[in-house]
């Protein structure tokens, strides 16, 4: 029984946290694609003063780069440098 | 007749559609399969993109659905009797509701899952989506104008539920700072603040000089008060300033610091109301006092009584958040009736006890008849009438009557906040998309956005004459609303019969409601804006002639449109992704 209620109120919060959670993940979501923006800068043409240590974390962003790219709306990778698709 | 026994054919009718009905499209019409990969599971983004238990997802469509809408639809047309608004509603949200939100759901999930609006785009036109685009801004104006009205209306009629529903604002405002900076879950406070809420509403409801009273403040009701104005418009006119004061810092706050936080809160209240008025029906038991049918109404309920009602029997609304946000995150396309069809029947469940309780409320007929005389009159007091009826519902499970009149109001204005919070963002965002569609730029500026939806909605409020004077526009713009929520709902239908038809099967399930509503509306708009609102005609006011005649002109251009779209030879079957 106490496991059954226990159930219920898991559900119940999950229910009412969905969008909560949602938003929170879009916000956090907004933030690291405007640092993927400042990593990138330099191939779009804004000078990047730090370029050259933006440049030693390409290997670790290749797979956020990719959904990144998607979500910006281009189907293919905008970079040269960058095959990731 | 009893209550119970009008709750309990209602229920079964639902269930039965839900059991039978759901079944027979899903299998043969929408035709849903179990392995074909969804946009949640596609597009898997941890954002949009999320794969949900259906019992989950169906508990969020419903809350996300769910407000003062189908409270205050029914409520108003019971004036022509309980059975109408009550066959209209079972039968509406059965043959209607049901399979648009359904199909809204199972289209959008074929298709990317992308929004109603991109997708008449895809199947109609460019037109389509301008259009699309207008009779959204037109419905969030309504919505702001309504729904400011109706807080308005309650707090003036209630005065004690003015503290509680302003103290759930600092308290939202401390949830959402607990809870995102010191990285809490939000049940507990959330339910804390619940019940703040209520032990003052225990407080107001018992001490007079916790009520604001405005009305009482002015000397009452014959009282002069602002700049002429009776007492009355002069507490509207102060409320209205202020709730349009709220909605403008709520929406240009982060959500998490008050929006979220409140809409927590106000979570638990849909739950806390169906169960407050359901067991009261249970424990009470009582008669059904309106009458059956109203054999001598002033206003015909033929086309009215299905713009009336509209959330609670069809809603286009309802397929916004069905294609919007529900449809990415579905987890297999055959938890699609579940999520769709049964949210429907949650929001016809909704409106069965608004019916009940605004109906079994009265001692007699003629108590009745004092109350609804006219529609005019019943449009202004449904609402109220819904309040005490449910407040008479609560005391079967002993909640003292001015108890529980506040905390139903409560319950009301906090749905209806929701809505005009939500609302107002909204319209925001599309001010600034008309903004940048039209080279304005400044209109893309969040506080110019901001303040542009906000007088516009004002103006709305304000301006039309209502019966009551100064600040009754709400009275006239409720037929208004409901019309074009219902051209909304027309618009998914007409979609849905499309895509239907392009994949080559029967589309007759969407086509014939599609047809009823239009009439519906098409009938109702033009008795309104030509014989009523027009210069020479019986209730002349121009502001609502306009937007009506706009809405008229949308409606007619969107038949003929579908009559081109559905006339015409296809040769490629259209493609799902």
């Amino acid at each position: 029984m106490l496991e059954h209620v226990k159930k219920l109120i898991q559900f119940y919060d999950e229910v009412l946290s969905m969008p909560h959670r949602q938003e929170i993940a879009r916000e956090l979501r907004d933030e690291d694609d405007l640092f993927l923006l400042l990593l990138y800068s330099e191939m779009i043409g804004i000078p990047n003063p730090i370029y050259y240590y933006t440049l030693e974390l390409y290997p670790y962003m290749i797979e956020n780069f990719h959904d990144w790219h998607l979500r910006m709306g281009m189907d293919k990778s905008p970079l040269t440098g960058i095959r990731c698709c | 007749m009893p209550g119970i026994l009008v709750a309990l054919i209602g229920i079964i009718v639902l269930a039965l559609g839900y059991r039978y009905y759901s079944k027979f499209v899903a299998e043969k019409i929408y035709r849903l399969d179990p392995d074909y990969v969804t946009p949640a599971h596609r597009y898997k983004d941890g954002v949009d993109f999320v794969p949900t238990n259906k019992f989950v997802l169906w508990g969020h469509h419903f809350t996300s659905v769910a407000g003062a809408a189908p409270i205050m639809g029914p409520a108003v047309a019971l004036y022509w009797g309980w059975l109408p608004a009550f066959i209209w509603v079972i039968l509406g949200t059965v043959f209607a509701a049901g399979v648009h939100d359904f199909g809204t759901l199972v289209v959008s999930v074929r298709n990317k899952g992308q929004s109603i609006g991109t997708l008449a785009n895809r199947l109609i036109g460019q037109r389509a989506k301008i259009l699309f685009l207008f009779i959204i801004l037109i419905l969030l104006l309504m919505v702001n104008a309504v729904f400011t009205w109706v807080i308005a209306n309650l707090f003036i009629q209630y005065p004690s539920s003015v503290l509680p529903v302003f103290i759930q604002i600092p308290i939202a405002i401390w949830i959402g700072y607990a809870v995102y900076k010191g990285n809490r879950k939000m049940l507990g406070p959330s339910i804390i603040g619940l019940v703040v809420m209520y032990a003052t509403a225990i407080i107001t409801s018992r001490v007079d000089f916790l009520q604001i009273d405005l009305v009482g403040y002015f000397g009452g009701e014959g009282s002069t008060g602002l700049f002429g104005l009776g007492a009355v418009s002069s507490a509207f006119l102060i409320w209205i300033i202020i709730l349009m004061g709220y909605v403008y810092f709520a929406s240009t706050l982060p959500v998490w610091k008050l929006l979220q936080p409140r809409d927590f809160i106000n979570s638990h209240q849909l739950v806390v109301g169906l169960a407050i008025l359901y067991l009261g029906l249970l424990f009470l038991n009582p008669e059904m006092t309106a009458p059956v049918t109203n054999s001598n109404p002033d206003t015909s309920w033929f086309p009215l009584l299905f713009i009336t009602i509209a959330c609670g029997a069809i809603s286009g609304f309802h397929g916004l958040v069905s294609s919007g946000t529900s449809s990415k995150q579905l987890n297999k396309e055959t938890d699609a009736r579940f999520v769709g069809y049964f949210g429907a029947v949650g929001e016809g469940i909704l409106a069965l006890i608004s019916i009940i309780a605004a109906g079994t409320f009265f001692a007699n007929s003629d108590a009745f008849f004092a109350t609804y005389g006219s529609f005019t009159e019943a449009n202004g007091a449904g609402l109220d009438v819904f309040v005490v009826g449910a407040a008479n519902l609560a005391s079967g499970i002993a909640i003292p009557p001015d108890i529980a009149t506040t905390i139903v109001s409560i319950i009301v204005v906090s749905f209806a906040a929701t809505s005009l919070d939500t609302s107002v963002r909204l319209l925001r965002y599309i001010i600034g998309e008309l903004g940048i569609e039209y080279k304005v730029p400044a209109l893309s500026k969040k506080h110019v956005a901001t303040s542009v939806a906000v007088v516009s909605s004002a103006a709305l409020v304000l301006l039309p004459q209502g019966p009551n004077g100064f600040g009754s526009g709400g009275y006239l713009i409720w037929p208004l609303f409901g019309t074009s929520n219902q051209l909304l709902a027309g618009i998914s239908l007409l979609l849905i019969s499309i895509w239907l038809k392009r994949q080559g099967r029967n589309y007759a399930i969407t086509l014939i409601p599609m047809i009823f509503l239009m009439f519906m509306t098409l009938y109702a708009m033009f008795q309104q804006v030509f014989f009523e609102w027009a210069w020479y005609g019986t209730e002349s006011d121009m502001l609502l002639f306009v937007l009506g005649a706009i809405i008229f002109v949308f409606a007619v251009w969107i038949v003929l449109t579908a009559f081109n779209v559905l006339t015409k030879k296809y040769d490629n079957p259209i493609d799902n992704d």
